[in-house]
């Protein structure tokens, strides 16, 4: 064999995955990506292992939730590798970031640009004063500046377009400024509860998604089994953070275009689902709602019955203004043909979640790698086909009410499967990891798919921890989104991609 | 002296209106009925801060812009209530000298060599170009059916009471609404309330500005709403009238031009950028419309 087969939410001790000559790596990854459709690349990463690098690809089949994990190593004095990029555009990032981390130069990368200006780059020459713009002279053109500071209250990013008076020929997105230096952290800090904070804390309107994905992780490195009520009220959470995060969007795009009813109306809907969310676990946004191994807010009876209330009085109002909304002929006039990206755009970019669904491409983690109770309870994922704008608005609210009658079955299946013995608390710090151990989990968040992935040592400390928030691949949907689209179309664009700065900047 | 002093006392309460029904119709409670001008005096106790790269066109065309609203409300009458300036042609003054502000404030908005600004200001230029002819037609129009050249005549003597003057008085006033939409940068065209600098075109051009100067912009803003209320209203004011009648007409339809403002912003959405100079344009059709309903009435247009 020359890699494994894992299924989503699964671990296998490191020795097990074949190590490849790095021809053969890129033979198997291109083989999988370019011959087969269903097959998309959710993480590809190199760290430091036996005085060099292990590179790592995951490589996920959509048509038969099977997920490839192929690996490489080398020596510390090989700098200069072939690019996989020139054939195989949707790893572009992946191999910037190896290159920004140690150095690598991959020959033939068409855009070798930094990603995120760590800490412990391996060129801390390369800062943001200097990063290589692209450039185009004319005498017609021009160059406007965006950012870093943003206009509302979101997070830092530079967006530098190249115009041709209102007409936006290009868009580079320089991020990088927050050096958070996540996955350091996860290292440094040793307590699990440590890490689960810093879970949470990878993208503030993602908790739940990022949060579960590491608890997956942990519980397969710990041994730890998630009990089916724990499986039906983590997809719970999961959908009440879409619905907030989505609802919230709606509201942010009819502000775009000044369509104030709409935006006040869904800006209101927002509020009684995050208060649910005080209500359940003390936190507007699910901090400290999800733990790895068990679960510290149990929904009881009275929170369930509020659960339901919430929803069948947020339902009425909400399918009574995104009726109004999407029918309205100055709001379609903004939303339809506005930043339109198409099928064959978001494949090669290796676009996940909503952009890759706004362009008809099935592509939702829920369906194709189900864990938790997508396993027994099939969800459907909602496709649009335009690419626009109103794509985007569309599928959120399609998906709001999908998420609705989704929580309501989850609810039903809660019930029947009555009061059952809950798993006490572990005592974390007795908790020993997995030694050589590998593991992966992907979670459909509101945003897109997210991938984690960690591996411990022959110690059982954990050596590695890679977090891919679905942003990494988005930002450039963004950038392909505006071309040709006017200048002042842009911030529509932006809010109804909705990407994360600090997802991207970890 | 009795135009300006009512102006002057409808602009106080004008943009408090506007934000008041459109946080009502919005469910909000929304704020007092002078806070427009709380935050005017507010503005005039903070220092205005000049970039280094700026120069004195910066600094003066807020005070040109101004003192450019202050020239014209001196030539706006209010019904037989002649305005302290009027003369033949008037009208033109008007509609140059609000002009003037304008130019400054675009050579201003150059002035910073902010990208954004330059932006808006290109955009600022495009469209009360393109809404010049309208107004112009639209007086134009007045101007031969009553055979005067000022505000005030043009006023007094359109008032003969037959069925199509108050067609054509109907119309004007759609139109002037729509022009003094445009010429507010209000929606459809532009966006005062957004944050976002890409899609503004008025907001972006006085980023930069500060202290008293936006004070003043400010002042001017309101000031220049109240001015259309009051072109709005002469079309509705019989000369014979009595004061009596005339004030509280004034007051009732600044209010309801206040409403309407809210009105047409709360339940649609801004049109797309390369829609607005369409939209402006289809005001100048509306225009000649006018133009041409003067010609049916002055018998020079056979059917």
């Amino acid at each position: 064999m020359n890699w494994i087969e894992l299924h989503n939410n699964a671990s296998a001790p490191l020795h097990d995955i074949p190590v490849l000559s790095y021809e053969k790596f890129c033979a198997y990854v291109a083989e999988f990506l370019n011959q087969n459709d269903s097959c998309h690349c959710v993480s590809y990463y190199a760290f430091p292992y036996n005085n060099g690098l292990k590179f790592i690809a995951c490589i996920a089949d959509d048509s038969d939730g099977i997920i490839y994990i192929l690996s490489h190593e080398q020596p510390k004095s090989v700098t200069k590798l072939a690019s996989l990029s020139k054939d195989i555009f949707e790893l572009h990032i992946f191999e910037r970031e190896i290159h920004e981390n140690f150095g690598i130069d991959f020959i033939g990368h068409p855009w070798l640009k930094p990603v995120r200006y760590a800490h412990n780059r391996a060129n801390l020459e390369n800062e943001i004063k200097n990063y290589p713009f692209f450039k185009i002279t004319g005498e017609a053109l021009h160059q406007v500046g965006v950012g870093p500071i943003h206009a509302g209250v979101i997070e830092p990013g530079h967006f530098r377009f190249i115009c041709n008076g209102e007409n936006v020929l290009h868009l580079e997105i320089q991020l990088g400024y927050q050096h958070k230096g996540i996955e350091r952290l996860f290292l440094e800090k040793s307590k699990l509860i440590q890490r689960a904070i810093l879970a949470e804390s990878i993208a503030g309107d993602t908790v739940v998604g990022h949060s579960l994905a590491f608890a997956h992780n942990m519980e397969q490195l710990l041994g730890l089994s998630e009990s089916k009520q724990l499986a039906i009220i983590r997809s719970i959470a999961l959908e009440l953070e879409r619905i907030a995060v989505h609802i919230g969007d709606l509201s942010a795009m009819c502000l775009d275009v000044a369509y104030q009813l709409g935006s006040s109306v869904f800006g209101s809907l927002r509020t009684p689902v995050i208060n649910y969310f005080q209500w359940w676990c003390g936190n507007r946004f699910a901090r400290t709602l999800i733990r790895p191994g068990y679960n510290p807010y149990p929904l009881e009876k009275e929170l369930i019955e509020r659960l339901k209330k919430m929803l069948d009085e947020f339902e009425i109002k909400f399918d009574e203004i995104s009726k109004k909304t999407f029918t309205l002929p100055s709001v379609l006039s903004r939303f339809e043909k506005t930043g339109q990206v198409t099928a064959q755009q978001m494949k090669l970019i290796g676009a996940v979640g909503i952009p890759a669904r706004i362009t008809g491409i099935r592509r939702d983690i829920r369906t194709s790698h189900p864990s938790m109770y997508y396993t027994e309870l099939k969800y459907q994922p909602v496709i649009m086909d335009s690419g626009d704008v109103y794509a985007h608005g569309r599928l959120k609210s399609h998906e709001i009410s999908r998420s609705i009658s989704y929580i309501r079955r989850l609810l039903g299946k809660l019930e029947e499967l009555g009061k059952q013995q809950e798993p006490d608390r572990p005592n974390y710090p007795q908790l020993k990891l997995k030694k050589n151990y590998f593991s992966i989990d992907l979670v459909e968040g509101w945003r897109g798919e997210i991938c984690h992935t960690a591996i411990t040592d022959q110690d059982g400390n954990l050596m590695h921890y890679k977090v891919k928030d679905p942003s990494m691949h988005n930002w450039l949907g963004l950038a392909l989104a505006v071309r040709n689209n006017e200048i002042s179309d842009f911030p529509i664009c932006n809010k109804s991609f909705d990407l994360s700065y600090c997802g991207h900047d970890l | 002296m009795l135009n300006i002093l009512l102006i002057i006392i409808a602009s106080i309460f004008f943009l408090g209106i506007v934000n008041r029904v459109r946080s009502t119709l919005s469910g909000r409670k929304g704020p007092g009925l002078v806070q427009s001008w709380l935050d005017i005096y507010r503005l005039t106790k903070k220092q205005a801060i000049y970039s280094k790269v700026s120069s004195f066109m910066f600094q003066i065309a807020p005070s040109i812009q101004f003192a450019s609203i202050i020239c014209a409300i001196l030539v706006v009458p209010f019904g037989n209530h002649e305005a302290i300036l009027a003369f033949d042609g008037d009208f033109i003054f008007f509609a140059y000298v609000l002009a003037v502000g304008k130019f400054f404030m675009i050579c201003a908005a150059l002035d910073t060599g902010s990208p954004f600004e330059g932006m808006g200001a290109n955009r600022e230029a495009l469209y009360s170009m393109l809404a010049e002819p309208a107004f112009f037609v639209l007086m134009g129009s007045f101007a031969m059916l009553t055979g005067h050249f000022s505000f005030h005549e043009i006023f007094n003597n359109i008032h003969f009471g037959s069925f199509e003057s108050f067609l054509l008085g109907g119309l004007a006033t759609y139109l002037l609404v729509q022009i003094a939409m445009v010429e507010n940068s209000r929606l459809p065209v532009d966006d005062p309330k957004t944050h976002l600098e890409l899609t503004m075109v008025h907001e972006v051009m006085i980023l930069d500005t500060s202290g008293i100067d936006l004070a003043m912009i400010a002042t001017a803003t309101t000031l220049k709403f109240a001015i259309y209320g009051m072109l709005i209203t002469n079309f509705f004011l019989d000369p014979t009238w009595s004061e009596w009648l005339k004030i509280p007409i004034f007051f009732t339809i600044q209010a309801g031009w206040a409403i309407t403002v809210a009105l047409l912003e709360s339940f649609r959405a801004r049109a797309r950028m390369k829609r607005n100079p369409l939209i402006i344009f289809s005001l100048t059709a509306l225009s000649i419309l006018i133009f041409f309903g003067v010609l049916i009435i002055m018998n020079k247009f056979m059917l």
